[in-house]
This record gives C-alpha cells, structure tokens and sequence, in this order.
C-alpha cells in the first residue's frame, strides 16, 4: 500500500512536469505545425535568471516570477527572430533558424556565465520532507503535482472559455479561415510562443528545484521528453500532450521501481522500445487531432 | 462599393486568375460564374485578402490590394468559404462567436445577433453545443454563413454555397439569399448552379480561363443561351 502510493505521487509528480512541458511545446506546434527546437532553451534561461537575480534580496516568490517573465520574453523573441522572418519561406528553414536560435542562446550562456553548473537559489520548502498517509515525500514533489493541476486546470478553462483560447482552438485547424474572420495571426502565434515560455519557466522552476543549479545544455532533456510526449500523445492535440506526459512519466516510474539494479542504467531504452511499439500500434499519436491543419 | 481592375492571381507557375476585372455597387448582388477552374475561387479568396495578387482591389475607394484578410474584415468584409471552412472541434457556438471576433468588445451586440442566427437557422440552435465537425454537409454551410453574418459585414463573399447539397437545402439557401439581398447586403456569389444564381442576381460575370468573358444584367445572360457552354464548362 506504502509503495502504491509512493509510486503514484512519483508517476503524478513527474507526470505533471512531463505534461506541462509537452504542452508548452505543442501549443506551437498546433498553430504552426512546427517544433519550436529552441524550447529547451527556455528552461535554460529561466534558470540562469534565477541564478543572476540570486543575492538580490528579492523573496524567492519574486524572483521566480521574474524568472518566469524572462522565459515568455524568450519565448516571444523565439517568434520574431527565428520563426517569423522565414515562416512564409520553407519548413526547413524554420527547423534551421530555430535550431540556430537555440545554439546561440546555448553558447551565450557558455561564454557569459560559465559551463559549470550554477547554483540557483531555491526555497526552503523544496527541500523539506513531508509525511502524507504515512509515507514520507519531498515536499517539492506536491508542489509539483499541485502547481501542474492548478495549471492544466486554468490552461483548459482559458481555451474553452476566453475569445483567443477559441481563437487559438480554431487557429490550430484552420488558420486562413480565422484570419478571415479577423483573428490577427501575429498575436495568435505570438500569444502561442507567449504560453510555451510561461509554461516552460514554470516547468523549469519545478524541475531545477530537483536539481538545485543550471547548465548551459540543461534544456536537452526537458525537450526530448516533451517532444517524445507530444509523438506518444498525438502532435495535433493538447489533450494528447497532457496525456503523454503523464504516460511517459509512468513508464519511467514503473521501470525505475520494477528494473533490477543492473539494468537500471540501461532504462531509456526500455522507455524508447515502448515508445516505439506505441507508434507502431498508432503512428499518430494515442489522441488523433483533427485531421485538417494548414500553415500560414 | 468594391471595383476590381487587372486582378492576377498566380500559384507557383499556373495562373490562375489572368485578369479579371470587376464592381459592385452598393446593394447589389453580383454573381460570378464560369467552369471549373475558371478562377472563381481564387478571385473571390484574392478579394478577401487570403491570396497575394497583382492588380488592385479597391473598396469604398480605398486600394486594399495588400490588406491582410484579418483588416479587410474591420473594414465590413466577409468570406463565406467553398470548403465548409468550419473549425471542426469548436462547438456551434463557438464558431459563431470566433465570427464576431472583430467586435468581441460589443458583449450585448454578439448575444443578440447569436439569437439573431439562431432565429434565422432553427437547426443551428438545436446543436450549439455541438462540435461543429459532426454536423451535416447543409447545416455546416448554414454555420459558415451565420458565422460571416457574425461580423455584421457590408460585403458578403459567398463562394459556391449550394456545392454538394440536397435539392430541398439548396432552396433554403438560395431563399436566404435573396433574403439577405432584400435587407440591401452587398453580395458577391460564385456558384456552379447557374440558374439558381442568374435568378437572385442583379448582374453576372461569366468567367473562362481566369479572364472575364461575358458580363450584363443577370436577366439578360440567363436569356442568352448560346452563353450556357460557357458557365456550365461545356
């Protein structure tokens, strides 16, 4: 019983990260039917905000918050420098410049800061302990499971019941009709890159408090995992993210519990085989968006 | 209200639209026709902002011809699509109020011109909560259209909305036309149902090979038959 609910905080926790990651990464993708490569970079440098505000003086709470805002600014610059000047021109083109983008911002880092880890500050509570029906958990893996339950519930709500979340809906299937509605494309796909940096910030927040400090290649893995979500989960659909997430989460979690010691090292390719068998039984993911999707 | 002079529309190296050249006044309803690829669509989606052309496109005067769609629609015009342009995963309602995007500020205005269509399409009102994907071919078209009423235009472009359906719907929808027609709405229709389209008409456009081959009073073309090969693609 102690170990069910053990595994399943672990599975909900990491799960939580999983799929607000995802999500930041296929809110994109659904409008421009394009992978934002320099996501990653976006949890870096959430990271190294926390890390340059550290002996401010600021309370932690203040600090994240400018961290987060310093994600959503990379998040928009994203758009403007990588994506919008050659959107109109190929597909290739925007995998190239956002793949650049992403390279700069990584040797940015390199050479202004330093490519040893930093530590960044982080409150006290991420590292406490916390007994709940009698087992003992880091209290950050509740904040995690909260704060991405808080999230997702919000994010559902603002793009059922607001006039953009509808127009980002109805964006992500059909982009020329809604701009011949009059829904204004930059602030559709600039709002998209705006919601992909708010929640890779919060992301990295969650997943740097496991941590404890930053490195200039820190956003790799976090890009891997969402992407390899959104494939599991189904590109088209943010339901698919949020699922994948959780899915991919549970695998980890369920091998690093079953695994014996030797293999242990060896995980990610037991995830990845199941990865693959997923996309052979449904290479379109588990939740098949609408079909239709036109870039623009 | 909207003059057309030399509109070229090209995808890649096909051209589509080589020069058309067209008005309509204010309260009129002009109708477009011609064959298949007769550059109907591209002409009307051109004039909607959705395609870049050469040529200019003026509207109450102003030259529109770079105007993005999204301004076109600030300045009172609307695009009714050819493919049943509905967002499939949003509800009836949804659809609706995404077509009043650009007055999203006038609350009480959108809730009442909501009833508004739903008076005027008693089976959209049935299915507001319905994902608009699961509707049929004829209530889909009925969407599109109350959606691009939506935004209270001056100018509806209406392209082919009989294509596909039943004989009894496309009555509604011609009887609806002519509704729309009598409360003095600009309208621009492209259709394949010559007849249909020649009987609610004021003028038409007969088009061939993206230029203007024939144009008059709709009368007056309905009653010339030796132009039938052309609009019916024979």
């Amino acid at each position: 019983m102690q170990t069910l609910i053990q595994f399943t905080i672990d599975v909900l926790s990491l799960g939580g990260a999983y799929a607000l990651m995802a999500l930041g990464l296929v809110i994109v993708y659904g409008i421009l039917k394009l992978v934002n490569f320099a996501y990653g970079e976006l949890i870096m440098v959430t990271g190294y905000g926390l890390f340059l505000v550290n002996g401010s003086g600021l309370p932690w709470i203040v600090m994240a918050a400018i961290a987060v805002c310093i994600a959503i600014a990379t998040g928009i610059a994203t758009d403007y420098v990588a994506f919008r000047p050659v959107r109109s021109k190929s597909v290739t083109a925007v995998l190239i410049t956002s793949f650049a983008f992403s390279t700069i911002l990584q040797n940015a880092a390199l050479l202004f800061i330093s490519p040893r880890p930093r530590n960044v500050p982080l409150p006290d509570f991420f590292s406490q302990t916390v007994e709940f029906a009698g087992v003992i958990v880091p209290a950050r893996n509740l904040i995690t499971i909260v704060a991405s339950i808080l999230l997702l519930v919000v994010f559902a709500w603002a793009m059922k019941k607001t006039v953009l979340g509808i127009a980002m809906r109805a964006a992500a299937t059909q982009f020329r009709m809604a701009r011949m509605l009059g829904v204004p494309a930059n602030l559709i796909i600039s709002s998209a890159f705006a919601i992909s940096g708010f929640f890779a910030g919060v992301v990295a927040l969650l997943w740097i408090g496991r941590i404890g400090s930053v490195t200039p290649g820190i956003g790799m893995e976090p890009l891997l995992v969402a992407f390899i979500a959104t494939v599991i989960g189904g590109m088209r659909s943010l339901q698919g993210a949020v699922l994948g997430g959780f899915l991919l989460a549970f695998v980890n979690t369920g091998l690093n519990y079953t695994l014996p010691q030797q293999l242990l090292e060896f995980r990610d390719a037991f995830t990845f085989t199941l990865v693959i068998l997923i996309l052979l039984w449904r290479p379109d993911g588990l939740i098949r968006g609408p079909a239709t999707g036109q870039r623009t | 209200m909207l003059e057309v002079n030399g509109l070229q529309v090209n995808y890649g190296a096909i051209r589509a639209v080589r020069d058309v050249s067209l008005r309509v006044a204010e309260g009129e309803l002009v109708t477009l026709l011609g064959a298949n690829g007769a550059g109907k669509s591209s002409t009307l989606l051109a004039i909607a902002g959705a395609l870049r052309s050469g040529g200019t496109i003026r509207v109450d005067g102003a030259d529109v011809t770079s105007w993005t769609p999204e301004r076109l629609v600030r300045k009172g015009i609307a695009m009714v699509p050819e493919t049943r342009d509905v967002f499939p995963d949003l509800t009836v309602a949804e659809n609706l109020l995404l077509g009043a995007y650009t007055r999203r500020r006038d609350s009480a205005g959108v809730a009442s011109d909501t009833e508004r269509m739903y008076a005027l399409f008693p089976r959209l009102k049935e299915r507001v909560a319905q994902a608009a994907g699961t509707l049929s071919g004829g209530e889909q078209q009925m969407l599109v259209i109350a959606r691009a009423l939506m935004s209270r235009p001056r100018l509806l472009l209406l392209d082919e909305p009989s294509l596909g359906l039943a004989p009894t719907i496309v009555d509604q929808i011609f009887d609806m036309i002519a509704d729309l027609k009598r409360q003095r709405l600009t309208i621009l229709l492209v259709e394949q149902n010559a007849s249909k389209a020649l009987a609610v008409a004021d003028r038409a456009y007969v088009l061939r090979l993206g230029q203007v081959a024939v144009e008059g009073r709709a009368a007056d073309i309905a009653a010339a038959s030796d132009l039938e090969p052309l609009y019916l693609g024979g």
